[in-house]
């Protein structure tokens, strides 16, 4: 049969450069849950203030008939400038930050310094029995370093979500 | 800082704005119902004469009406409602748009923006409830872009796939003074496709040079694309021989008349259209979205057939049947383009495969799959299929264009099974969303619309009791609708879906305490007239044909009628109940398709 595999499932990351005005936000993930659709992850900033744009990465999974339709129903809306498939379009850069609490003291504490050294996690607060540390990278870096705080007093976890760049010379 | 204009004209209010916007885009009829929050609007349309207020009795059926008048003109149907209640009462209509790619404008009235999110009197996230029920919405917060924005909504309503936009308007932004700018059509991020890519056309003409079993499948996507498409369909189906199926929506695009119709496929379609999409080799499938109840059960669906899919939403391409060339673009563009290649190919057809192709449709077609026994005693009962197909011989002797609206259920299948469409726009019915409740209202904005024309309602006595009030709006503008009621006194669809499914266990489907419509139609300074056999069929449709009046016909047809053929739900195309024989063998109806509605 012709048409794309509709049984491997893959993970797509989706960049989508849109008007920055108010409901935009909505309507994607409007989209996203009255279609059924999984979102992994989804950040949105203004990128763009002289021409009022904002991006939004969107971190989501299907069959590659759903991924397809995924971005032309993105395509569909009205204030979406343009969709990139930027797992599909090519290499691609994708990172996200996360602030992590870890809570101890003593042998633990030590050992949480040492793997966030290990890791270049930066620490950004400090108490006799709290570190905060921030961490910068791909989504399965910062998914392993928090496994690993976790033994050590993972307290609490904030995370930004990807955001994502077509590698070399391709924009949006 | 761009020169300040010589002769600045003075400013309007917002309401002034907003209907000089409306004349600007041609608006000659706004369907609506007043409410506190759009008063500045109706103050407004007071002091004009260029615009028609049709006072409507509910909301949704204000929404209808605009959806009628927008499907028989191809214009943009516009409605005014009030904030709150009068929002939300809309959101049916606008979802019947949505679904079936109808344009539409929809102005609500929203409390002053330094109320809006503090709970006011008939205050409603209009904007967040419609999001999903809308192509696109728009809530104005400053009076300076309430011309744009009037002039993008209609823009955006018409071009690429038709759809409702509404725009949400606060009290104070109506009130205000606000600049005018002129219509425009062009958006910075919305640019609909509408030209074909040639690669694909000539691969799409390669295709069906080298069809054996060809078929071609049209939907609504061509009646919306004008009567240009239509007649265009029509011409290339011909040059090139096939047969042609037309989706409940895309009726009226190609003639029913014309020999290579095969009528209308689907759950309830003919065993030849069926069967031929079944049997094909090379599929065309123009303007039409392989709904589910289209396809039936997707993995059987077409199972021989490369696939070409010409739509102008590239969402509908892939979306639940893999394509083998997809053009994205205006259907009549589009096949222009397919004729214009086809003639350019020297490539001859395989015109023995065509001919042997149409001695098996003709097969098919023997099975008279429509066929139903009407008893000719006078006190006979009356098959609902032999009414609709008197009102359809009875109204071509008719000097009138005839425009036929329906409700939804098993009149409505019928009337796409028995009432030959030979010209688009002249067939409104709810094929997506399946509103019950939608033909009268929407009978009434083809009426508007046509003021000349025949305009029949055909309904069942269960879905007409969901607007009713609008015969008061017929009475008003003394629009002269015929109510054609197919009076089972059930509703039909779902004692029919509970006989083959549900053990005959008719739960809640019988329509108690029904009202005499003759006298609610008299009530309503209407005519009303009902048929209670077969003898006094013909008369009370001459009658009702005769009237200059609203007519409601209540026609007692017989209660246990089915509707088929039938593709039970999960079943595939060759799997179809048929009729007069075939009667209660509900083969192929698995626990997955009892899951399906």
């Amino acid at each position: 049969m012709p048409g794309p595999d509709n049984n491997h499932l893959r993970s797509a990351t989706i960049s989508v450069l849109v008007d920055n005005e108010s409901g935009v936000l909505a309507r994607v993930i409007g989209l996203f849950s009255g279609r059924g659709y999984n979102i992994d992850s989804l950040t949105v900033a203004p990128v763009d203030d002289a021409r009022g744009r904002s991006r939004i990465n969107v971190v989501t999974s299907g069959t590659e008939m759903v991924i397809e339709q995924i971005k032309a129903q993105l395509d569909r809306l009205v204030p979406v400038h343009r969709v990139a498939d930027l797992t599909r379009e090519g290499p691609h850069i994708a990172r996200e930050m996360a602030l992590v609490k870890v809570l101890g003291t003593g042998e633990k504490r030590v050992e949480a310094l040492r793997i966030a050294e290990t890791f270049r996690a930066r620490v950004v607060d400090t108490t006799t029995e709290s570190f905060v540390f921030e961490l910068t990278g791909a989504t399965e870096k910062l998914d392993a370093f928090i496994d690993l705080m976790h033994p050590l007093g993972l307290a609490e976890v904030s995370r930004t979500g990807v955001a994502a760049l077509a590698r070399g010379i391709r924009t949006i | 800082m761009p020169a300040a204009p010589q002769h600045p004209e003075p400013l309007q209010s917002g309401a002034e704005v907003l209907l000089r916007a409306l004349k600007d885009q041609g608006v000659e009829v706004v369907f609506g119902y007043p409410g506190g929050a759009v008063l500045p609007i109706y103050d407004a349309i007071f002091n004009q004469n260029a615009i028609r207020h049709i006072l409507v009795r509910h909301e949704q059926a204000a929404v209808h009406a605009a959806e009628g008048y927008a499907r028989s003109t191809g214009k943009v149907g516009v409605v005014l409602v009030t904030s709150g209640p009068g929002a939300t009462n809309a959101v049916t209509g606008l979802l019947d748009a949505l679904m079936d790619s109808v344009p539409v404008v929809c102005l609500t009235g929203q409390v002053p923006t330094h109320l809006i999110g503090n709970d006011a009197f008939q205050e409603a996230d209009t904007t967040g409830i419609t999001r999903p029920a809308t192509k696109h919405n728009y809530l104005v917060k400053r009076s300076e872009d309430l011309a744009r924005v009037v002039h993008e909504a209609f823009y955006i309503a018409r071009s690429g796939r038709p759809g409702p936009v509404v725009i949400d308007l606060p009290k104070d932004i109506l009130i205000g003074k606000a600049a005018y700018a002129g219509p425009v059509d062009t958006h910075r991020s919305y640019r609909p496709r509408t030209e074909p890519d040639p690669a694909q056309i000539a691969r799409a003409v390669a295709l069906l040079k080298g069809a054996k079993r060809p078929v071609i499948y049209t939907g609504g996507g061509v009646v919306n694309a004008g009567p240009d498409a239509a007649a265009a369909l029509t011409r290339f189906v011909r040059m090139t021989g096939f047969p042609c199926t037309n989706t409940l929506m895309g009726l009226g695009a190609f003639p029913a008349s014309d020999p290579q119709f095969l009528g209308m496929l689907g759950m309830h379609g003919t065993y030849e259209a069926n069967l031929a999409m079944h049997g094909a080799d090379v599929l065309l499938a123009i303007g039409a979205r392989f709904d589910d109840r289209v396809t039936g059960r997707l993995n059987a669906f077409c199972p021989d057939a490369r696939k070409i899919h010409i739509d102008i939403d590239p969402s509908s391409i892939n979306k639940t049947v893999p394509v083998d060339v997809a053009v994205i673009g205006d259907a009549g563009r589009a096949i222009a383009a397919l004729t214009a290649a086809w003639e350019a190919d020297a490539t001859e057809p395989d015109r023995a495969a065509l001919a042997a192709w149409w001695r098996q449709i003709d097969l098919w077609r023997q099975k008279q799959s429509l066929r139903y026994i009407q008893d000719t005693a006078p006190s006979a009962v009356i098959k609902p299929q032999y009414a609709i197909r008197r009102l359809w011989e009875l109204t071509q002797a008719q000097a009138k264009d005839v425009f036929i609206t329906t409700e939804v259920g098993q009149h409505q299948m019928w009337a796409a099974q028995h009432f030959g469409f030979e010209r688009p726009n002249r067939w409104m019915t709810s094929g997506g969303l399946g509103t019950m409740g939608y033909g009268l209202p929407a009978a009434m904005g083809v009426q508007i619309a046509h003021p000349e024309a025949l305009v029949i309602d055909i309904a069942g006595e269960a879905s007409i009791l969901m607007n009713i009030q609008e015969m008061g709006t017929l009475a008003q503008y003394r629009l002269p609708v015929k109510v054609f009621i197919l009076n089972n006194q059930y509703m039909g669809m779902i004692r029919q879906w509970q006989e083959l499914l549900h053990g005959s266990r008719y739960s809640e489907s019988y329509s108690n305490a029904l009202p005499d419509f003759v006298k609610l139609a008299e009530s309503f300074h209407a005519t009303g007239l009902r048929a209670e056999n077969y003898g006094q069929l013909d008369d009370v449709i001459g009658r009702m044909l005769a009237s200059d009046r609203a007519v409601i016909a209540d026609i007692a047809v017989d209660p246990k009628e089915n509707c088929f053929p039938m593709i039970p739900s999960g079943a595939a195309h060759n799997e179809m109940i048929l009729g007069v024989e075939g009667e209660g063998e509900a083969r192929g109806i698995t626990d997955e398709g009892l899951v399906l509605v």
